[in-house]
């Protein structure tokens, strides 16, 4: 329980490596945004605010569920996929393709309870390999891996499905008091995750399954359904994150919705200062991991720098950040 | 103490062994078992020429599972393959004007390089490998692109680059040569020389392999080389068979190479492994492709293309949810 109690550690004399460890991504973010202002034009719009939020929107909330994968010493590989399928039912519902209807106050609840429905019984899958097989979460989440991402493509037989449908496509597309809609779950998921981990006995018994397991079951605590709970959050989030992509894209490609997410969510999370060996989970740190990898992203392209020169300096930064995390925690 | 030491140490040696081989005989069997259905369900299935391009086109994967394969049995995983893969055949496309030698060995050391990266990161700084493999993939996948542009990378047709994804040696494609003769290279080192018994100890345990007196640190770095050498390889076939240096080809490869290595019964946590049924796993991973090719064209059913990653992804469950219960099984007994 100790490793899951206190995550910095009570330190007699200032201890550079763990201050870095702790504030680093936020000062990175902050130097970040300094460097923007002074450098980029036109950074401070709003324009500006709203593309870089929705881009790293759909990242956040996937990397918030894998977060809590992580926290209990899993990982998620299906996350993408699984993003494919609830963004290959929701199309099929509103189109009609799967209950004969088009009925807007039957299909549009339909639209988006089942999609979260189906990914939430997919997480649970996942879930219930690791926890009733013992199998290793790699090895579990990548049946789902592969498998789902198929299973999309063959339920929609690999056409993209274009449709339009303004109610659904609020999750989107919409405002709420001028913050786009996507933004706001965005807010809300990391609100929850923080209040469940920080304010709650579950998020205390996730960290505690993730730090020792067999003292966590030893303390009473149901470590296997503990494990269940998290995949089928990370897989309800995952459809949800599915069903903003299609919803703003106006149409579904089972192809490439999600494509390589899980890497997106495993590096935001892993900048934002969660290791990936379990006990520990930052939720806000995720947030701020997103947003510094998309930032840098953001103030690579802005300045002229291609996108494949992005992707070296998104791994090295992936590496530094882990470094020092890594580094403060031996000292 | 030494007894409950030496008999912890015989439950984790010996029992998953057996088990391990049981495991790795049911996969060979599924092969067995899915050649004969389709040497008796479809007319060319054993044909030569089916054989000799499945072999052509396989190899490639063939190479990257052997390399993950050695990671693994160390306890680690090399997620970067694909993007080394990419990578090198941008490398060895650019290189293929001048001569074959060039291409060939400018791919291997591309890849040969980020192998090393691959395990200094790993054992200088002490990240985890699905981290530090992680960024690799990103920055090889990015140099790639930078490399050729963001477009794929014509070869030159001047020289006989084209040969080692293309012709046949001896009546046997070439790129099937390079796999079996790195196949046999592996199988010799992992089996009959000290250096595999030094990978399986790491992967046993690293505190203890150190106190044995092991150089973790170099098995380490060795076995991280060699994946990214041999996904180098397979990045020069790569550019080779289909012509041109490809930067964004590759995506996935790492996830089917890790499949095959499950499939071939070696476990992620390291320690255990076998050659010959990562192989397996390789050949039964992309056999399941050949036969829904082989079914479509009979006719009597229509599976898209799509079929073929939902019917891997539930041959992976059906073969790790077996060597669970094998492993399960035996370790509450």
């Amino acid at each position: 329980m100790t490793a899951a109690e206190d995550t910095a550690g009570p330190t007699p004399r200032f201890n550079f490596a763990a201050w870095l460890s702790r504030y680093g991504t936020l000062l990175a973010f902050l130097l970040l945004i300094a460097f923007n202002v002074i450098a980029t034009p036109n950074f401070l719009s709003l324009q500006t605010l709203n593309v870089n939020l929705t881009q790293v929107a759909t990242i956040v909330i996937v990397a918030v569920g894998m977060t809590l994968v992580i926290a209990t010493g899993g990982i998620d590989l299906s996350v993408g996929s699984l993003m494919a399928i609830a963004g290959a039912i929701a199309p099929m519902i509103l189109l009609g393709a799967i209950a004969p209807t088009t009925d807007p106050l039957v299909v549009l609840p339909l639209a988006f309870i089942v999609p979260l429905v189906v990914a939430g019984l997919l997480g649970w899958f996942n879930g219930f390999l690791v926890t009733h097989y013992s199998i290793q979460p790699i090895v579990a989440t990548l049946v789902l891996f592969t498998a789902g991402r198929g299973i999309a493509q063959v339920m929609t037989n690999g056409n993209l499905q274009v449709f339009k449908n303004p109610p659904f496509q609020f999750v989107a597309l919409g405002h709420v008091f001028g913050i786009p809609t996507q933004v706001l779950i965005m807010i809300v998921v990391v609100a929850a995750a923080a209040f469940l981990i920080k304010g709650t006995a579950l998020g205390r018994q996730i960290l505690a399954v993730g730090g020792n397991e067999k003292a966590a079951r030893l303390s009473g605590i149901p470590a296997k359904r503990v494990k269940r709970f998290v995949y089928v959050i990370s897989g309800v989030l995952a459809g949800l994150a599915g069903l903003i992509v299609v919803a703003r894209n106006s149409a579904s490609d089972a192809n490439l919705v999600g494509l390589g997410m899980e890497l997106d969510a495993i590096a935001a999370v892993a900048v934002g200062g969660t290791l990936l060996t379990g006990g520990r989970a930052n939720i806000i740190g995720t947030l701020l991991g997103a947003c510094v990898i998309q930032l840098v992203r953001y103030t690579l392209l802005a300045n002229g720098v291609p996108d494949a020169a992005a992707l070296v300096v998104k791994a090295a930064l992936i590496v530094v950040a882990v470094y020092i995390q890594q580094s403060a925690d031996r000292t | 103490m030494m007894q409950e030491n030496s008999r912890s140490n015989v439950v984790a040696a010996l029992i998953p062994r057996s088990n391990l081989q049981l495991a790795r005989l049911c996969v060979i069997t599924v092969v067995f078992g899915l050649l004969i259905f389709g040497a008796l369900r479809y007319d060319n299935f054993l044909s030569s020429y089916n054989i000799l391009s499945f072999l052509r086109y396989n190899s490639m994967f063939m190479l990257i599972a052997l390399g993950m394969a050695l990671v693994i049995m160390t306890g680690g995983i090399d997620l970067s393959v694909g993007g080394t893969a990419a990578m090198t055949s941008v490398v060895a496309a650019t290189l293929s004007p001048y001569g074959w030698v060039a291409g060939l060995a400018g791919g291997m050391a591309a890849g040969l390089i980020v192998g090393i990266v691959n395990g200094l990161v790993v054992t200088r700084l002490r990240i985890q490998p699905f981290i530090a493999t992680l960024a690799a993939m990103l920055a090889t996948y990015g140099t790639a692109l930078l490399l050729s542009g963001n477009q794929s990378v014509s070869v030159s047709y001047d020289t006989a680059f084209i040969s080692i994804g293309q012709d046949d040696f001896l009546g046997f494609p070439i790129p099937a040569w390079i796999a079996i003769v790195c196949y046999i290279v592996g199988w010799i080192a992992l089996e009959r020389h000290p250096v595999g018994r030094r990978i399986l100890a790491v992967g046993d345990g690293e505190a203890t392999a150190k106190l044995m007196g092991l150089k973790v640190g170099r098995t380490l770095l060795g076995v991280y080389a060699t994946s990214g050498l041999l996904a180098g390889l397979a990045g020069v076939i790569l550019a080779a068979q289909f012509g041109a240096g490809q930067p964004t080809e590759g995506v996935g490869w790492e996830l089917f190479a890790i499949s095959s290595v499950v499939v071939g019964g070696t476990l992620l946590s390291g320690g255990v492994g076998s050659i010959g049924a990562t192989l397996a796993g390789a050949i039964l991973l992309a056999m399941v492709f050949n036969i829904l090719n082989f079914e479509n064209g009979l006719g009597v059913i229509s599976l898209s293309a799509y079929w073929q990653s939902v019917i891997r992804g539930a041959f992976l469950l059906v073969v790790v949810i077996l060597q669970a219960k094998l492993m399960n099984g035996r370790s509450q007994r």
